[in-house]
């Protein structure tokens, strides 16, 4: 497994092209984040980070109490909340709905949640047309590939692969200007907003005190899918709840500045429920659904319970140096970087990607940056614990660190051993550092290591032989 | 049921007896900075300009009408039936379509129009924000189907931000089924993180402030 | 005297880097410290408890506490192992009363290296000289855990004849990691690459930081690709004269 991974890593961390994509996406949302967030811009940054997670952790805590809210608000509208454990109930849900509005053609709106459950694939099979509006998630769509990056999901494309991808799908002529390509996407994805049957989106928030869903974006598919179409679904995790409309200035000050750099972004849409009475258009049902899917059982962690407040912002992402390299497309599941490598194991278990904690040099970037100040190293840690725990990582290792762990504890037999070393090493008097280890240490980590860097060589004397011999000297000149 | 279940799967996981109700959630300040009227609009007028919108302040009825003819530039609008248009003339302009009342007829009028001119709720002075919520005077689409999008607002309507728009409209949903803030002209960074704009919104916006 | 200080070397720098603890200890020396050295200590417990093996981390961390039990101040001249200490070792003994209180007493005591020059022997200028231009590698414990940022360039801002110039990659990782270098030596050497092409863009001589571990990372990259650049530490640097 570790050979095969690696192998996939070692492909797009020689894919140049690729590289330059990720490596300059992310650096530039790093870049515009900083422009919004900074002192002189947001003094009450840290202060808003604070609230932003004092909130979560309330609504979280409470989450029963402010569900059967939202619940009974979103009904007081002419809502109906629906209670899904998993993707499975979310699709008997949506074929009971088509079959009784008679619809075929679904529009959606942008939704991590509904990529957790496989959702298009899911309604596809039972022959409903389900199209990605906003413009990533359609490129995501024709090309049949998942989501690079929670906010930019067609991060890894360039403009001309984007044109091979509309040439092919859409039996037109070469267009490579980004410009034209979204005038592309614009008209037909307009024909499907006026024609489709329902609406799906996600949503950020869930507002308790209002039932109402509120959606963060940029393009207008988010209002078009929830105004156009007779029906509109929210699709949102349980964890999406936030206690009041007036808790929203907190969260909205922090999500676009962390996602985007953006103070607001183009579109924010608060809907509580079907068009009133008296309005011309909007839906004429609204239904929310609730999804679990493994949400709860997060929840009944409360060391873990806090990888819940998550806003999907994608700035632990951006930050990441290790998704800077490998990009989302290596991590197994829908969700990738730092909350990726923490909420994947926890919503599917530990022991499916169980070398994904590991994938992490714990510099702390995610946990610096994340608005409700996850902190995301130390549940990596947790995590790695949990699974070395629970089912080791293999014989080898966990001998070697019983090994190490008896060394470490014993002075004399550490020196010991760390004078062999220096004798098998044979470094050289120039202190030049070794392309390998010789022969005989040549093995395991130390092969890995050499596999990418030169090893230092061992000096002929440790610091505390050193600092034995230094001692002594000082005893004899002292003495004279 | 799977409402039951699920509400009682996460009542065992936080270790909750039923019927429990939720505390207080913490206070949350809503700061109202001090702004006067004049500085709002100024601040707000450059800050629509700064996402590339395009504000102006109309000094009476006559320069709204002109400022909106000049935007319509001999196509065709849809007005919405906010009161504001009717009062300084815009929704009566040469072009300018208004009072349909009847989601289809208005779609399809939306759908081929140049311009959709609507009123505003309020306006964020911080942010260059829009706020309108849906009523039977104002319909979504008109600000969101035709390319190009004006919205006129009073000047005594534009707040200094969401924390003074939350602390006015503590309960959106009392009053409308749909409150949304538009800050500038729709766009995306999906390609090659280009800047580029009118992908599903309009592409163009343009803010009138007139007086009360 | 200005006082007596022990010096926690870190295993890292005892068995592979020892010049980086002499130095340190020139340097503490030069100001007037008597510094003594535990015999006892071996090292912090920090590979375990990064690669998930509590049990192993604590048997170590208990060693180490016993080692500098007496110690009035604990200098450590790596900010990962400092802050294993500081904010680990807490985590670790959660159920364990009475490690818990040692390390209660003992955390405040222990100071990573540039933090106990400038905030207890209150000194910028530690009277050293290094000319060249060097470039700062800000590692990430000692940078998110300990804040350790503006104090190495205070301090080097004070050693005559040495240019700082500022790499655009300063905060990012440089892929050790611990045992992430190993299990995952793909990824962690392409960060280490990331970072050396930084440090080549300054021009500068020497990269220097507070973590041997980064420095060894960073000086294997760096000798890999065959370039001549020195790896410091902010020890070496400030003994220099």
């Amino acid at each position: 497994m570790a050979e095969e991974l690696d192998g996939r890593f070692r492909s797009t961390l020689s894919d140049e092209k690729l590289q330059a994509a990720v490596y300059s996406g992310t650096g530039l949302l790093m870049q515009k984040r900083q422009a919004v967030v900074n002192h002189d811009v947001l003094p009450e940054y840290q202060e808003l980070r604070d609230q932003a997670r004092a909130l979560k952790e309330h609504a979280l805590e409470n989450l029963e109490a402010y569900l059967e809210q939202f619940e009974s608000q979103v009904t007081a509208h002419g809502g109906k909340v629906i209670w899904c454990r998993d993707g499975d109930e979310v699709a008997e849900f949506f074929v009971r709905l088509a079959r009784e509005k008679n619809a075929r053609l679904l529009v959606k709106s942008k939704s991590m949640t509904t990529e957790e459950i496989g959702f298009n694939e899911r309604l596809e099979r039972h022959g409903l047309e389900v199209v990605e509006t906003d413009l990533g998630e359609y490129i995501v769509q024709l090309a049949k590939s998942r989501p690079f990056h929670i906010v930019v999901p067609a991060m890894n494309m360039t403009r001309y692969d984007i044109a091979d991808l509309f040439s092919r799908s859409l039996g037109i002529a070469s267009e490579t200007v980004p410009e034209n390509q979204t005038q592309i996407a614009r008209t037909v994805l307009r024909e499907k907003f006026l024609t489709a049957d329902i609406g799906v989106s996600g949503a950020n928030f869930l507002v308790a005190d209002s039932g109402a869903v509120v959606l963060v974006t940029n393009e207008g598919n988010g209002r078009m899918a929830t105004t156009l179409p007779k029906v509109h679904v929210a699709i949102a995790g349980i964890e999406k709840i936030i206690p009041r409309a007036q808790d929203l200035p907190v969260f909205l000050k922090l999500l676009g500045r962390s996602a985007t750099g953006q103070p607001l972004t183009v579109y924010t849409s608060f809907l509580s429920g079907p068009r009133r009475p008296g309005e011309v258009d909007g839906p004429e049902d609204f239904y929310v659904v609730l999804l679990d899917n493994g949400r709860t059982r997060v929840l009944a962690d409360p060391g873990k319970r806090e990888s819940l407040f998550c806003l999907r912002c994608g700035a632990c992402l951006n930050h990441c140096p290790v998704y800077r390299k490998i990009g989302g497309h290596n991590y197994p599941w829908v969700y990738s970087g730092p909350i990726g490598s923490v909420i994947g194991p926890l919503y599917r278990g530990l022991d499916r990607d169980p070398w994904l904690p590991f994938a992490s040099s714990l510099c702390g970037a995610c946990a610096e940056v994340c608005p409700v100040k996850i902190d995301l190293p130390r549940l990596l840690l947790d995590l790695r614990s949990e699974i070395t725990e629970r089912r080791g990582r293999g014989w080898q290792e966990r001998m070697g660190f019983r090994i190490w762990a008896w060394v470490m504890g014993r002075p004399r037999i550490y020196e010991i051993l760390g004078r062999m070393a220096t004798l098998l090493m044979r470094s050289p008097a120039s202190g030049r550092w070794l392309r390998r280890a010789p022969a005989p240490l040549n093995v395991g980590p130390a092969r890995a290591w050499a596999s990418e860097r030169d090893l230092p060589p061992l000096p002929r004397q440790s610091f505390r032989e050193l600092w034995r011999a230094r001692a002594a000297g000082r005893r004899d000149h002292a003495a004279r | 049921m799977p409402r039951d279940d699920l509400l009682r799967e996460i009542r065992t996981a936080l270790q909750h007896a039923g019927g429990r109700q939720a505390p207080e959630p913490p206070a949350v300040r809503l700061r109202i900075p001090a702004i006067d009227p004049e500085a709002r609009i100024r601040l707000f007028c450059e800050a629509v300009e700064r996402l590339a919108g395009k504000a102006h302040r109309a000094v009476s009825a006559a320069d709204a009408c002109a400022y909106v003819s000049a935007v319509l530039h001999g196509g065709t609008a849809v007005a919405s039936g906010a009161g504001i248009l009717h009062e300084l003339g815009i929704a009566a302009l040469p072009g300018v379509r208004t009072g349909l009342n009847s989601e289809g007829p208005l779609r399809s009028l939306c759908a081929v129009a140049d311009l959709g001119i609507t009123g505003a709720d309020y306006a964020l002075a911080d942010t260059g924000t829009l706020v309108m919520l849906a009523s039977a005077e104002e319909a979504r689409m008109i600000s969101l189907l035709p390319p190009t999008h004006l919205a006129v607002v009073a000047r005594d309507r534009i707040l200094t931000g969401l924390d003074e728009l939350f602390s006015l409209l503590p309960h959106p949903d009392q009053q409308t089924s749909s409150m949304v803030l538009i800050s500038g002209p729709s766009r995306t960074a999906d390609i090659e993180q280009i800047l580029i704009r009118k992908v599903h919104g309009p592409g163009e916006v343009h803010v009138v402030v007139v007086d009360t | 005297m200005a006082g007596r200080v022990s010096l926690f070397v870190t295993c890292i720098v005892d068995q592979l880097f020892p010049d980086i603890g002499l130095a340190a200890v020139d340097v503490l020396e030069r100001l007037g410290y008597e510094v003594d050295f535990p015999q006892e200590q071996v090292c912090c417990g920090q590979p375990a408890f990064n690669t998930g093996y509590r049990r192993e981390a604590g048997e170590v961390a208990t060693h180490c506490l016993r080692a500098l039990r007496n110690a009035e101040y604990v200098v450590v001249p790596s900010g990962s192992c400092a802050a294993m200490i500081t904010h680990h070792f807490g985590e670790l003994f959660a159920s364990d009363p009475e490690r818990l209180a040692e390390t209660r007493r003992l955390a405040p005591r222990v100071w990573e290296f540039s933090k106990f020059l400038l905030e207890v022997a209150g000194v910028e200028d530690v009277g050293a000289r290094y000319d060249g231009v060097v470039t700062f590698h800000d590692s990430c414990h000692g940078l998110r855990a300990l804040q350790i940022k503006e104090g190495p360039r205070r301090l080097l801002a004070c050693v005559k004849g040495l240019t700082l110039r500022e790499m655009d990659a300063a905060e990012e990782c440089c892929g050790f990691g611990g045992t992430f270098s190993v299990k995952f030596p793909a990824v962690s050497g392409a960060m280490a690459r990331t970072k050396i092409a930084s440090i080549q863009r300054t021009g500068a001589g020497a990269v220097v930081g507070v973590d041997a571990s980064c420095l060894m990372q960073i000086g294997g990259a760096l000798s890999r690709a065959g370039l001549a650049i020195r790896t410091l530490h902010l020890a070496q640097v400030l003994a220099s004269h």
